[in-house]
């Protein structure tokens, strides 16, 4: 064994001893044939005759040579060292096929492997905390009106925690932060920050422990205890420039004296997993006792008990829940919550399930194409290159050894690919981490990872393979004799080798059209999203968070009667009001019910909005009835409410609702006016109950001035920013964003995914195109002398032109047909991705048809062209 | 010469120059080739150049030694020399061979059974 060891070592010592190896064999092998000689000449032999015999007996000097390296060195290594010379050789001398080569496979990985980034981050990693599959997500999912049907309350809370026995612990977080809700001070203009605020055993049911410092305690958990907040990573990076001694110091958050207890790790982002497409910085504690009047505002994370399953969980919940009471003080307000119980990877990722794998199989098609495009760029090749396989055949290397050389050169094509490919896939998974504003979970946490790594190289070596292998074996296993007479310019030959080749450009052909038409299809569903009226009108409106004085309903509402007078006197501004929450942000709702009917009838509840005269001119919401809400609205004067047409439809369908009494949250209410729905939660989701009520009666939970105004955003902002400055010194430095930001939030990763799938799309769609002009091309040149025979015979240039183009488009046809069929038959799997868009969408099809075929006429139409225009003496005398 | 040689087994042409240099003492490979020739009858040897990858092959693993030197008539030529380790070896491949041989000798001088 040992002996063999050592042979392996010295095996591989001679391979890098090459040189030295073979002049001290050379010299051995001559010494032998000198002593052979002396010897027959001693036995009689001439001279002459003694060295032929000699050698004779020798038998082939390199044969010898030959035997020894292989029994000495690393021959496969050598002929893997052979190859790759000869491959690099061979690539060099044709710059063009490879550079073009290169191109294609980088951009094919690439996309591969930035869209693996995403699906391995999103979807097939577990989530960043302690043995994740255990955690759940406990929310109601037949909520209608938004967070505060989907949550609950302190006091349920509590209950829940002392009467379930499927947790280890159960923990949650105040579902309605919303960004910038806090001010850094004490320094300068107040700094907005995000805080989100979590019970005290949030960290500890999740498994995440502070990179610094250390979690809350009961004292800061108790009412008028401490305040104390942890700080995230990036938060902590940006802001303090990443120093470990800023724990344990007191910073100032809105004026209130707040010590920073601790540094999250890295890996955890709260936003990415709870709320995609936001960033949080600070995170407080619940004080559970401040908020247990405030109705439903935790959203729940369990971790389950080990053994106990989500089924089993669930059937505790459908017993336990409906028992949880909405306030422990107030009992007569009853009971009866409902419980979904999914994983809570589920609840972040199950939705995009769909289209990750959509996503996922576009780049896997691409991929195809590629592969299907290179395999015929290689078989152009192979087909110029026969003469010099079959001169190799001739001169003795074996069918293996010719498949083994084009696999190779394939392989050194793709892992160039995959070298180009790595560079797009982190510039692109960069660019997409950057993105705050796509509503993706996790996104922020997507890297080109060592799993991506291997994927890489994974697809690179099939992608090698696949389109290193048809060429291949085509090569190697034609007819010696018949290459080496063929003038390779011939036109017997061609007719299997073209076969093939049509073969490839239609599956290529239909390729494209299969992603050309799921990307037709999710384009259109996203443009009709787009369409939906969303029942205000985001354009030429923008809003921005403002800090007001007052500390009740009078106070507040002069502070606002003086920013909106101030304000609507600025050149450029038609309007402006405010409004304590937003369309397509946070959604707060409360119990409404017409008076004088049982309230339990009317659990929806309805969405909440507390504005300001002007505000629904501001934000462009239509009032269809009744009169908007003024400032002679007081606390003093009686309450009154503008609902939606959906609430008015439930409560007194083809009835007059103007001037009837309904109750908010218990308080009797006049109905002044009828307003549009307005799609709260999304343009794709139902309309649910909306109520506006003046902020002058009912105290706001912050404020949102919206102005109406046809100048840019930006240019305004700086007067707004110095009026509201002046106005209040304590205004922070918060942006004035445009009202249509809200809206490209919301519809980001639909976007996301219709772009994405459109660009690869386009991409297959010019390899497709790429594919047809080589495969026309090429005949047309193998064709030369036939078409300059058939025009000397007297055809003319239209008619070659026709021949050329018939036959061009039956290839396109062919391909496009087949893949329209399989799109009809794929369209139902990404049906559940469409909106108001059916999976055979006439105009899509239609469409992508036309453009398929037009595109095939311009890559026929170039190479028609140049054959019509053949000169048959040329022709003729060239050969 | 016969008209075909034998055909050698797998490291049948190593354990023949083992066994010569150990009978034969340091040689140089053209010696040891024609030693092999003769003792053979010339039925093994396809041609004398297939000596050098068993004799890389042999040195590779240590059971041999090779070193420069002089021959009688003043070349100057390569030496081989058996190792201790390539005497053992050789000692176990020997054994291995009389069984084998043995073994088929044996099976194949099997009279034929029933007889006529």
């Amino acid at each position: 064994m040992q002996d063999f060891l050592r042979q392996g070592w010295e095996r591989v010592r001679a391979f890098f001893g090459k040189g030295e190896m073979d002049s001290d064999l050379d010299e051995e092998m001559r010494a032998h044939l000198e002593m052979a000689v002396d010897e027959n000449v001693r036995a009689g032999m001439t001279e002459d005759e003694a060295r032929r015999q000699a050698l004779i007996k020798f038998g082939g000097v390199q044969q010898a040579r030959e035997r020894h390296r292989a029994a000495r060195g690393l021959p496969f290594l050598d002929v893997l060292l052979q190859d790759l010379r000869y491959t690099f050789r061979t690539l060099k001398r044709d710059t063009g096929f490879t550079l073009i080569a290169v191109l294609i496979l980088g951009l094919g990985i690439g996309a591969n492997v930035a869209i693996f980034s995403v699906v391995d981050t999103i979807l097939l990693r577990p989530l960043p905390f302690h043995n994740p599959q255990r955690l759940v997500r406990i929310v109601d999912l037949t909520g209608k009106s938004g967070e505060s049907s989907m949550t609950y309350s302190v006091d349920a809370y509590d209950q829940l925690r002392a009467e379930s026995h499927s947790y280890q612990d159960v923990a949650g977080y105040f579902a309605f932060s919303t960004a910038d809700n806090m001010n850094l001070t004490g320094r300068g203009v107040p700094q907005p920050i995000t805080g989100i605020m979590v019970t005290g055993n949030f960290f500890q049911t999740l498994g995440v422990q502070p990179m610094l410092g250390r979690l809350f305690t009961r004292n800061e958990l108790a009412l008028n205890g401490p305040s104390a907040v942890l700080l995230e990573y990036s938060f902590w990076k940006r802001q303090y420039g990443g120093d470990p001694s800023i724990v344990g110091k007191s910073i100032e958050i809105d004026k209130q004296p707040t010590s920073v207890i601790g540094v999250l790790p890295e890996s955890f982002d709260f936003g990415a997993v709870f709320a995609p497409g936001s960033k949080v910085d600070v995170i407080a504690p619940v004080i559970e006792d401040q908020m247990r009047d405030w109705g439903n505002t935790l959203a729940l994370i369990g971790r389950l008990k080990p053994g106990v399953t989500i089924a089993s969980a669930q059937n505790e919940a459908n017993t336990l829940f409906p028992k949880l009471l909405f306030n422990a003080k107030h009992p007569e307000w009853g009971s009866g919550y409902k419980a979904n119980i999914i994983t809570l990877k589920d609840y972040v990722s199950g939705k995009l399930r769909r289209s990750l794998i959509v996503l996922w199989s576009a780049v896997g098609l691409i991929l195809l194409i590629v592969c299907v495009n290179l395999s015929n760029l290689l078989l152009a090749r192979a087909a110029s290159r026969s003469k010099e396989f079959a001169m190799r055949t001739a001169l003795g290397a074996g069918r293996v050894r010719l498949v083994r050389q084009l696999l190779t050169e394939s392989l050194v094509l793709s892992l160039a690919g995959a070298v180009l490919g790595l560079g797009i896939a982190y510039a692109v998974v960069d660019y997409m981490a950057h993105q705050g504003s796509i509503a993706l979970p996790l996104l922020s946490t997507v890297r080109v990872d060592g799993t991506a790594l291997s994927w890489t190289l994974l697809v690179a070596l099939t992608a090698a393979v696949l389109f290193g292998l048809a060429p291949g074996l085509k090569m190697s296993g034609n007819n010696l004799q018949d290459a080496l007479k063929d003038s390779g310019l011939g036109m017997s030959d061609g007719r299997k080798h073209e076969r093939m080749r049509a073969v490839l450009v239609v599956s290529e052909v239909a390729l494209a059209c299969v992603l050309l038409i799921g990307a037709g299809l999710l384009l259109r569903s996203f443009l009709r999203v787009l369409d939906v009226d969303l029942g205000f009108a985001p354009d030429h409106a923008a809003a921005i968070k403002i800090d007001y004085n007052g500390k009740n309903e009078s106070t507040i509402t002069q502070s606002f009667e003086e920013i909106l007078r101030r304000v609507d006197a600025l050149p450029g501004v038609e309007g402006a009001g405010i409004a304590d929450s937003l369309p397509l942000s946070w959604n707060r709702s409360w119990g409404l019910s017409p008076k004088g009917q049982d309230p339990r009838k009317f659990q929806q509840g309805s969405f909440v909005y507390m504005v300001t005269p002007g505000y629904l001119n501001a934000i462009g919401l239509r009032l269809t009835e009744g009169r908007d809400i003024t400032w002679s609205d007081t606390e003093k004067s009686q309450p009154v409410v503008i609902l939606n047409q959906e609430v008015a439809r439930q409560f007194w369908p083809g009835e007059d609702p103007i001037g009837r009494m309904v109750e908010v949250n218990q308080e009797d209410t006049r109905v002044v006016g009828i307003v549009d729905d307005v799609r709260q939660s999304g343009a794709e989701k139902k309309v649910g109950w909306q109520m506006y009520l003046p902020a002058m009666q009912r105290e706001p939970e912050g404020a949102n001035l919206v102005v109406r105004t046809k100048l840019p955003p930006d240019v305004l902002a700086g007067t707004i920013i110095k009026t509201l400055r002046e106005i209040n010194p304590a205004q922070p430095a918060t942006e004035f964003k445009p009202i249509e930001l809200l809206v490209e939030h919301a519809v980001s990763p639909r976007k996301f995914f219709a772009l994405l799938v459109s660009l690869f799309a386009e991409f297959g769609l010019l390899l497709a195109t790429l594919g047809i002009y080589g495969v026309i091309s090429y005949t047309v040149t193998r064709q030369t002398q036939e078409i300059g025979i058939r025009i000397a015979l007297g055809a003319t240039q239209g008619r070659v032109l026709r021949g050329v183009l018939t036959k061009t488009m039956r290839l396109a046809m062919i391909g496009i047909a087949a893949g329209t069929v399989a799109s009809l038959i794929l369209g139902r799997w990404i049906a559940s991705l469409l909106f108001g868009t059916k999976p055979t969408d006439l105009v899509t099809f239609a469409a992508t048809i036309g453009i398929m075929a037009f595109v095939a006429l311009i890559a026929g139409y170039i190479p028609a062209r140049r054959a019509s225009r053949i000169d048959p003496m040329v022709a003729l005398r060239t050969n | 010469m016969p008209d075909s040689k034998l055909d050698l087994l797998q490291g049948t042409l190593d354990l023949m120059v083992l066994q010569t240099l150990a009978t034969m003492g340091t040689q140089h490979g053209y010696g040891i080739a024609r030693r092999i020739e003769q003792v053979s009858g010339n039925e093994v040897l396809l041609n004398q150049g297939t000596i050098y990858a068993s004799l890389v092959r042999l040195v590779q693993r240590g059971w041999i030694a090779s070193e420069w030197g002089v021959s009688d008539n003043n070349r100057k030529a390569k030496f081989y020399t058996i190792t201790k380790r390539g005497r053992k070896q050789l000692a176990e491949d020997t054994a291995y061979w009389a069984r084998l041989t043995a073994v088929m000798g044996r099976v194949m001088a099997m009279p034929q059974e029933g007889g006529e």
